[in-house]
């Protein structure tokens, strides 16, 4: 699961609220579609497009042979998603925040300087 | 964790990031921030509690650069390299090496600056020489202290759902 289209596909199932909240949710342990959709105002067939979402991403999976099909939490791809990016998010977040206050400081130098003119 | 925040980090292919931004300033002072050594220094500074003890930028095609930061344990972390294109106040592409070449050769930088109504959208793409470049980017000491394992997941979705 380290290649980039599936990176790719980890950061598009992320992008959404729902889904993060059933990940989250799977993290506690293993949960039947029905489990899912409770704490939600979906109906199942809504939950069943994310989870489908979910598992195309292969964050989780779902067994094959249990009637009630309990889906579970693959850990590898999240994880190598969220320490890869993320990091480097907040790393050149941490950067830019910086650059921004250089920039305010820069834009009221110019304006002084064109009030002087 | 929204990704289609402030700042955006995406891999459109194996080996490339692509790192988008908005500024809340025209961009001739986003290009001076890139490529006056005096104003690099304010703010890329590294990682915390690192300190950027050189800084050298010859704004010109064919210039040379030159950044190293001192982790706060005393490593010195290094990269340089050629400007092979420089056109103010809109691009920028540089080819840089790591002192330790965990890169397996060159990585080309392409900053790209675009303004509308005083505000500035930073696209910087960084194409790096193979997938295993790309992605062991974070894999220098500068990531020291970033490792996160599946012992940390949890934590991980409660920030994703909380931000």
């Amino acid at each position: 699961m380290t290649d980039p289209l599936s990176l790719d596909a980890t950061f598009q199932a992320l992008a959404d609220p729902t889904r993060r909240a059933i990940l989250a949710r799977l993290a506690k342990g293993e949960a039947s579609v029905m489990e899912l959709a409770e704490p939600f105002a979906m109906s199942q067939p809504a939950i069943s497009k994310h989870l489908k979402v979910l598992e195309h991403a292969g964050l989780i999976s779902r067994s094959r042979d249990a009637q009630r099909r309990p889906c579970k939490l693959e850990a590898k791809p999240l994880a190598e998603a969220t320490g890869w990016l993320i990091e480097y998010r907040k790393f050149w977040e941490a950067q830019f925040g910086q650059l921004d206050q250089l920039l305010d400081e820069l834009k009221r130098l110019e304006a002084q300087a064109g009030s002087n003119n | 964790m929204s990704f289609g925040g402030p700042l955006t980090v995406i891999t459109p292919t194996d080996t490339q990031i692509v790192i988008t931004r908005q500024f809340d300033a025209p961009r001739h002072l986003v290009f001076a921030c890139y490529t006056q050594p005096s104003l690099i220094r304010r703010w890329l500074n590294g990682a915390e509690g690192w300190i950027m003890t050189v800084c050298e930028f010859d704004a010109r095609v064919g210039g040379k650069y030159r950044y190293e930061w001192k982790a706060p344990d005393g490593y010195v972390m290094g990269m340089g390299g050629v400007i092979r294109e420089f056109e103010p106040v809109s691009r920028v592409v540089t080819a840089e090496l790591f002192d330790e070449d965990w890169t397996d050769g060159e990585t080309i930088g392409l900053l790209e600056l675009t303004e509308i109504d005083q505000r500035t959208t930073l696209i910087n793409t960084i194409t790096y020489a193979s997938k295993q470049a790309r992605d062991g980017a974070l894999a220098t000491p500068m990531a020291e202290g970033m490792e996160f394992g599946f012992a940390k997941l949890d934590k991980v979705l409660v920030e994703l759902m909380t931000e």
